[in-house]
């Protein structure tokens, strides 16, 4: 008897909370400018869970297996060894570049983090197909998630970059290592700004997947990567050109990073003496500034466009 | 108090546009036939509805009729084409449990997993997990992977998990018929639960049962459009008829084909009172009146009467052949009439179908149901059966 009563003071404590709440409308989009507000709440309200989806990804992949997350840095070291045999020995390129490794691994850290953001961004809504559809969600948080799983490696990664350095060379205490952080935090915007943006556009046009491989080719031959900026500024001289071949938000992060921390190759005067863009600094703020608007361009696109995910999967 | 609204639909449209070309291969080749592909259709039209605050809704309809879209819309997972929706309070949507179960992942990571997704947070999670173990009944599997689960293990957990979350307003999509009976039981325990504490329940399925069990009010849809809204037992009997009428037609459509060589065309009851609605009392005596259609002279038929309770379980059953009576096999209809004296039937909601069967228990049609009537009871106890009842009292 006792139990009625307490259901029966729940049933109309509950119904009486439930009609002084607001109504929310579930049925529109809301405007370009104006939802952005409330998009950030929502996502910020679901931050929980997407750590847990980071550590289902992360946890996934290296269950079962006896290496685990050592498997992780495999790829990134093979690749270095790689390209300090074939384009710095055999190709000649470390002649001109003093501790051709580290400056490398510097820009091959930043890029891996950039390559993961856009290549899991782009598949992570149609891979979570099965909540899109049937669960409501911010469904940012599905990129957002991707960006998170590329971070772990990239941790990983940037700690042997920074033991690597400490072993084998030294760092330069100047303010260029402030360069370091503002190229990470580009890094991380533009990332998610195409992140996001292709994640939803690749429901409705799958090629867009594929797409991304083939731009992320191109990209890390277009980027000062396995070859010094030095290189670049020789052949095409300041100007337009060159401005263009800056342009790239990813490019003049991979930069700022190796102006940070190669340095040996800031140090060197002579024959190896690297040549940098002048106001890198202020180009890497004007680049994350803008990789920002980028962000927020990127996230009202998604907004419109995810009205439709749930039938379009 | 109980007039407090929780979801309120206006006006509300869906149209689907199936488009079949995804790659720009496809639409360049396809550029000039495109109009042919875009295919409009409209899965929802006009709807109107207004939920109020603690009732429980159930969604029926046939395949296709909109009600799975009906629920995303309400959900949020789809947009509507035009239309508002307006909602208010904790919303937990379960239209597949166990959403987002990684088969890597234990049963104890994939709560918290699962449990984040409905919106709970760590903590509380943290708070509810003994509770959702037990109610899973899986605790020694618990740190085990998902993907060596059995399907019964992977719903209960996924069960546990969804019950758990502390909704306002709860969605559920034919999630229900999960699990081994005492599960279900369990389940549908829970529901009970939550509907005394004021939840706001809206339910889609197909088991006309759990709907009369769980629901105070029926919406039935049909094609997009809602043809029924009120009483859940009207609202069944819609659906039912729709059924019905559906197997009439698609009867109807063979027999010009050539089958069947006969139909059952209604089923009637007649009692001592004459209502509307089929009441019976307990102690008159109830009449059905069994007509039939014999459209081609084949074989010998066989009548089949039976009582069903409203959930659909078996009470009664006679056939023509148990009393070795012998139909009219000529071309016209034809009535039977059965008279029960005194039937011992105990107070509630019966459903009467009727069947034909050649003399080998061929099903040749029938109607389900063919008729609906209520026993009312001035007699004590409760049942499928009523009983005279006579006690005395022994002290020793």
């Amino acid at each position: 008897m006792n139990t009625q009563t307490d259901y029966n003071q729940s049933r109309s404590e509950r119904i009486a909370r439930v009609s002084e709440l607001p109504f929310i409308d579930a049925s529109k989009s809301r405007g370009f400018v104006t939802g952005t507000a409330h998009s950030l709440i929502e996502i910020w309200s679901r931050r929980e869970l997407i750590s847990r989806l980071v550590r289902r990804e992360i946890k996934a992949r290296y269950k079962d297996s006896k290496l685990g997350v050592v498997w992780s840095l495999f790829r990134p070291l093979l690749q270095l060894v790689i390209y300090f045999f074939a384009i710095g020995q055999i190709l000649g390129a470390a002649r001109a570049v003093p501790d051709f490794a580290i400056f490398v691994f510097v820009g091959l850290t930043m890029w891996t983090l950039y390559a993961e953001i856009i290549s899991g961004g782009a598949r992570s809504i149609i891979d979570n197909a099965g909540l899109v559809k049937k669960v409501y969600l911010p469904r940012e948080i599905f990129p957002l998630a991707s960006i998170g799983s590329a971070l772990f490696n990239f941790v990983i990664q940037l700690g042997v970059l920074l033991l690597a350095i400490a072993i084998l060379s030294h760092y330069r205490l100047s303010p260029d290592l402030l360069l370091a952080p503002l190229a990470l935090l580009t890094i991380l915007t533009f990332g998610a700004a195409i992140g996001i943006l292709v994640s939803a556009i690749n429901v409705y046009l799958r090629d867009v997947q594929h797409f991304i491989e083939i731009y992320l080719i191109a990209f890390f031959w277009a980027s000062p990567i396995v070859y010094p900026f030095t290189f670049v500024h020789k052949q095409v001289g300041s100007g337009l050109l060159e401005e263009l071949y800056l342009a790239s938000p990813i490019t003049l992060s991979i930069i700022g990073a190796q102006k940070a921390l190669w340095s040996v190759g800031t140090e060197a005067v002579g024959k190896t003496a690297q040549y940098w863009p002048d106001g890198l600094g202020l180009r890497l703020i004007v680049a994350f500034a803008v990789s920002l608007v980028l962000l927020w361009i990127s996230q009202r696109i998604f907004a419109k466009l995810q009205g439709n995910f749930a039938q379009e999967l | 108090m109980a007039s407090t609204s929780i979801v309120t639909v206006d006006n509300v449209s869906k149209k689907f546009v199936l488009n079949k070309h995804k790659s720009i291969k496809e639409r360049l080749v396809n550029a000039r036939s495109q109009q042919k592909h875009l295919n409009e259709f409209w899965a929802l039209r006009d709807i109107d509805l207004d939920i109020k605050a603690g009732s429980t809704v159930g969604l029926v309809g046939h395949n296709g009729s909109g009600k799975s879209t009906l629920l995303k819309i309400v959900g949020g997972i789809i947009e509507p084409s035009s239309g508002i929706v307006l909602r208010r309070g904790r919303m937990a949507a379960l239209l597949e449990l166990g959403a987002g179960f990684h088969p890597d992942l234990t049963g104890r990571e994939n709560v918290f997993l699962n449990a984040a997704i409905l919106g709970l947070t760590q903590k509380e999670t943290e708070r509810h997990l003994d509770a959702i173990v037990d109610f899973s009944g899986i605790e020694s599997f618990i740190d085990t992977q998902v993907k060596f689960f059995s399907s019964g293990m992977y719903v209960r957990l996924a069960f546990a998990v969804a019950v758990h979350v502390d909704p306002d307003l709860l969605l559920v999509d034919e999630v229900l018929a999960v699990g081994d009976e005492p599960f279900q039981n369990k389940c549908i325990a829970k529901i009970t639960e939550f509907q005394k504490e004021g939840r706001t329940i809206v339910v889609v399925s197909h088991a006309p049962a759990q709907i009369e069990a769980l629901c105070d009010r029926v919406v039935v849809l049909s094609k997009g459009e809602m043809i029924f809204d009120g009483n859940t037992m009207e609202g069944i009997d819609v659906l039912q008829r729709g059924y019905a009428e559906q197997q009439v037609s698609e009867a109807e459509l063979q027999r010009t084909v050539g089958l069947p060589s006969a139909m059952v065309r209604n089923v009637l009851i007649a009692s001592g009172e004459a209502e509307e609605e089929k009441t019976v009392a307990v102690g008159d005596d109830m009449t059905v009146s069994y007509t039939y259609e014999v459209l081609r002279d084949e074989r010998p038929l066989v009548a089949v009467l039976s009582i069903e309770t409203a959930r659909g379980a078996k009470v009664y059953e006679l056939t023509t052949k148990m009393i070795g009576q012998e139909l009219p096999r000529s071309i016209g209809h034809h009535t039977v009439e059965f008279t029960f004296n005194k039937p011992a039937l105990g107070a509630g909601d019966y459903v009467v179908r009727g069947g034909l069967e050649t003399i080998d228990s061929e099903l040749v049609h029938q109607l389900k149901p063919a008729s609906r009537f209520v026993v009312r009871s001035s007699l004590p106890g409760t049942g499928t059966l009523s009983m005279d009842l006579k006690t005395r009292i022994f002290s020793h």
